[in-house]
């Protein structure tokens, strides 16, 4: 029956002259979600609001699932416009509303009327006292209750007249695109899609780095990736993927360094590799999915390791998570599935039965020099024969 | 050079098979239960495929039931068996290197308060008939035994099997699972005494989705599948007139000149087996000769890991199988085949699996060597400490 959806939105209301920016943003990305989706779709901004109609037949769940994947968006309402033909007219499609979306009666209801346009011929007030009379006419099971009704009917007079009652939550956050671009260090593990998802959802775009080593790691591990990428993308819009060769690297780490060392020296590597290519796709930052003490990569002293050698801000989002918080975030966002399938990623293949939980920089700085000038060479070699993969948001 | 030495996975299909299936495909695509002319020429197609299949095993084509491949033939003769002769007993025997599609009927068939026995195999896989004899008792209702071992070629004693059974538990059934080696030896269930057979097709380069089970005339089964009754009421379901047409071709062509296609594999498997055993650390699981299929290789390299060794072979264009799939940081999954044998714990996540076919060529073993030549000893220096 619903042939529009309002869409709400939160804080980019707040965001002064740059609001203009947002919502086209949010336009766009409201575009790019419903792409997928059977039927056609206009999508038009309208004295601050902004409304998806459709213009053929659709499947309402459909939609409702994809809006849900809109950053920015706060609330979804399904509204019924209808045209203003004099107040008589306006009550029949307000009981004809009423009707059809609660086969119960037995409610509690509470008349919102809202002109956006002042010239109507009757308040606000008005409107509201006339409007529940007639409810009350049409319907004599339905009461009125002005502080916690279960029904809040919104009747909004504008150059249409909007009448909706029900509100579905979006994701909230920030349209994607309004806040420049980041480099995602994305594994095929359960954290790093959690935190491109969230980077994204404060209205990051994002690419991707994904560190590959055959023979050790499969090809159906790198689909997995890919896999991962297309269930952020939802949500992020599309994503290069970087698919970098890491295994010469990793051997030469493994030969030439103290094997307590392997993982944080490759760490280090894989930072400076992700910040090549972040500089190469204008992005303002690195993200990671790392949070405080989860491995031991990943003690204060690991990041600070980890972290000095990029000179672009890394983000990580998930710094104070639990993992069962980000288990929680993962299966939300449906993306646990997929990230629990066991194909081993190169971060573990070599992991130390007892790697270092406390590295000081000088010492890793030091076994670093061990590799001598090869590395260089192999970095080199990683970069060039990167593979980059366009991902978009798949099903 | 590529070379495919995973055949015992997956075949290549006929080009004789796949001639004949596009030809039902695309002109004698009738359904064999319509009456009019199309349903008879249909028809007709399965009772030829029927015959071919039977001429190759020496029974009768009213004893072959086409299924949808080698797990559900498994399935139909476990579960089919045991549920149509519940009065003869409630103990299944079978062994503890069975394939999945045998593993885990027989467990469902335990969740129902069916007895199970799994007989130990000794360390070359095969199974230890005196305790078969112990197993044996008047319960025993079917016997579910494999010819040859999937993961390691060890063929089984089944005719010494069945004649202690016959013996023994006179109202036992017996079921081979012949999925490995239909098509690699000559198969006579009369001789060797047994009531039902399993085949799958794409191990013999017929098509995927398709494959038999041999019924012994007058033995009582029950179907897993019901509704319009074709195939005698064993398996409901439109026929799949072009796989089980292809599969007949392929049963046919397979058996041509099968002594001499054995024969080659079997000089292969040799040559393989005593080059790459030349390799230090790398040890060869099973039975030589004739003792095992023709086409198997179980390899065992210390010191690599089964995955790593597949993949890298891969990047050469060498397609194998691993013996246990496993990774780091999930659950492991260990072959069970391997564990009975008693393989070294340190070799269980280091065996891989090459299997042949009669088109696999001298050249291209010798590549595969080449190249376990090349990469044990590099991949041997990164390991996990």
């Amino acid at each position: 029956m619903y042939k529009s959806f309002l869409i709400k939105y939160g804080e980019i209301a707040i965001k002064g002259k740059n609001r203009y920016l947002f919502e086209e943003a949010l336009v766009n990305q409201i575009q790019y979600a419903l792409k997928d989706v059977d039927g056609e779709f206009a999508v038009r901004r309208l004295q601050g609001r902004i409304y998806v109609d459709a213009l053929s037949e659709y499947a309402y769940e459909e939609v409702m699932e994809a809006l849900a994947h809109v950053f920015g968006i706060v609330g979804i309402c399904p509204v019924v416009l209808v045209e203003d033909e004099g107040f008589d007219k306006l009550a029949a499609d307000v009981i004809s509303y009423i009707e059809k979306v609660y086969p119960d009666k037995h409610l509690t209801f509470k008349v919102h009327a809202r002109r956006a346009r002042k010239n109507y011929p009757m308040d606000s007030m008005q409107l509201n006292a006339m409007l529940g009379e007639r409810i009350l006419e049409a319907f004599p099971e339905m009461k009125v209750d002005v502080h916690h009704p279960d029904v809040l009917l919104c009747v909004e007079i504008r150059e249409n007249i909007n009448i909706y009652s029900t509100e579905e939550p979006g994701p909230g956050g920030m349209p994607v695109g309004t806040n420049g671009k980041a480099m995602l260090l994305l594994s095929g593990g359960i954290d790093s899609p959690v935190a491109g998802y969230m980077i994204a959802k404060r209205g990051v775009a994002i690419d991707a780095v994904y560190f590959h080593a055959p023979p050790y790691t499969s090809e159906r591990a790198k689909q997995k990736v890919v896999e991962l990428a297309e269930i952020i993308a939802k949500y992020t819009g599309p994503i290069r993927l970087h698919v970098v060769n890491f295994t010469d690297i990793q051997l030469a780490i493994y030969e030439k360094c103290p094997h307590a060392e392997l993982t944080i020296i490759m760490r280090r590597y894989m930072m400076k590799i992700a910040e090549h290519f972040a500089e190469q796709n204008q992005c303002l930052g690195l993200v990671t999915g790392e949070s405080i003490g989860q491995v031991a990569s990943q003690t204060m002293q690991s990041l600070a390791a980890t972290n000095a050698v990029c000179t672009l801000p890394v983000y990580r989002p998930l710094i104070g998570f639990d993992k069962k918080e980000i288990v929680d975030i993962s299966e939300k966002i449906g993306a646990y599935e997929t990230s629990i399938l066991p194909f081993e990623d190169c971060c573990t293949i070599f992991v130390a039965k007892h790697p270092v939980t406390k590295p000081s920089i000088k010492v890793i700085e030091k076994s670093e020099k061990r590799l001598g000038d090869i590395i260089d060479s192999l970095v080199k070699t990683a970069i060039e024969t990167t593979e980059v993969i366009s991902v978009t948001a798949g099903e | 050079m590529e070379a495919y030495l995973d055949n015992s996975a997956t075949t290549k299909c006929s080009r004789r098979a796949i001639e004949l299936m596009v030809q039902l495909f695309a002109e004698d695509y009738g359904n064999p239960s319509s009456l009019h002319t199309m349903g008879s020429k249909a028809e007709a197609y399965i009772k030829e495929a029927g015959k071919k299949i039977a001429k190759t095993l020496k029974v009768s084509e009213k004893e072959i039931v086409f299924t949808s491949g080698g797990t559900e033939a498994n399935n139909l003769a476990i579960l089919g068996s045991v549920g149509a002769n519940k009065r003869a007993g409630t103990h299944v025997i079978t062994s503890a290197v069975e394939h999945a599609s045998v593993q885990q009927p027989a467990e469902q068939l335990q969740k129902l308060g069916y007895k199970v026995t799994y007989l130990p195999v000794d360390a070359e896989g095969v199974i230890l008939l005196e305790a078969l004899e112990d197993a044996l008792d008047e319960e025993t209702v079917l016997v579910s035994l494999m010819q040859a071992n999937n993961e390691i070629g060890t063929i089984e004693p089944i005719k010494e099997a069945a004649e202690r059974i016959r013996r023994l538990a006179p109202k036992a059934l017996i079921h081979v699972d012949a999925i490995q080696s239909y098509g690699k030896m000559i198969i006579r269930p009369k001789e060797l005494d047994i009531d039902l057979l399993s085949v799958s097709g794409h191990k013999i380069h017929g098509p995927k989705g398709s494959g038999f089970l041999y019924i012994k005339d007058k033995t009582k089964i029950n179907p897993l599948l019901f509704g319009g009754g074709q195939q005698k009421g064993l398996r409901s379901g439109t026929e799949n007139v072009p796989a089980i047409a292809g599969l007949g071709e392929a049963a046919a062509e397979i058996y041509e000149n099968l002594e001499e296609k054995a024969g080659h594999m079997y000089e292969l498997r040799e040559y393989f087996i005593r080059e790459v055993t030349k390799i230090p650390g790398v040890t060869v699981n099973g039975r030589s000769g004739t003792g095992s299929a023709p086409h198997i290789v179980s390899v065992s390299v210390e010191g690599v890991r089964s995955e790593v060794l597949l993949h890298s072979l891969e990047e050469r264009g060498i397609y194998i199988s691993a013996g246990s799939a496993c990774s780091s940081n999930h659950k492991k999954s260990v072959s069970r085949t391997l564990l009975a044998i008693g393989l070294k714990q340190n070799l269980l996540e280091s065996t891989v699996r090459f299997s042949f076919c009669d088109k696999t060529t001298k050249e291209e073993i010798a590549y595969a060597l080449e190249c376990m030549n090349e990469i044990i000893p590099f991949r041997r220096k990164f390991t996990r400490k």
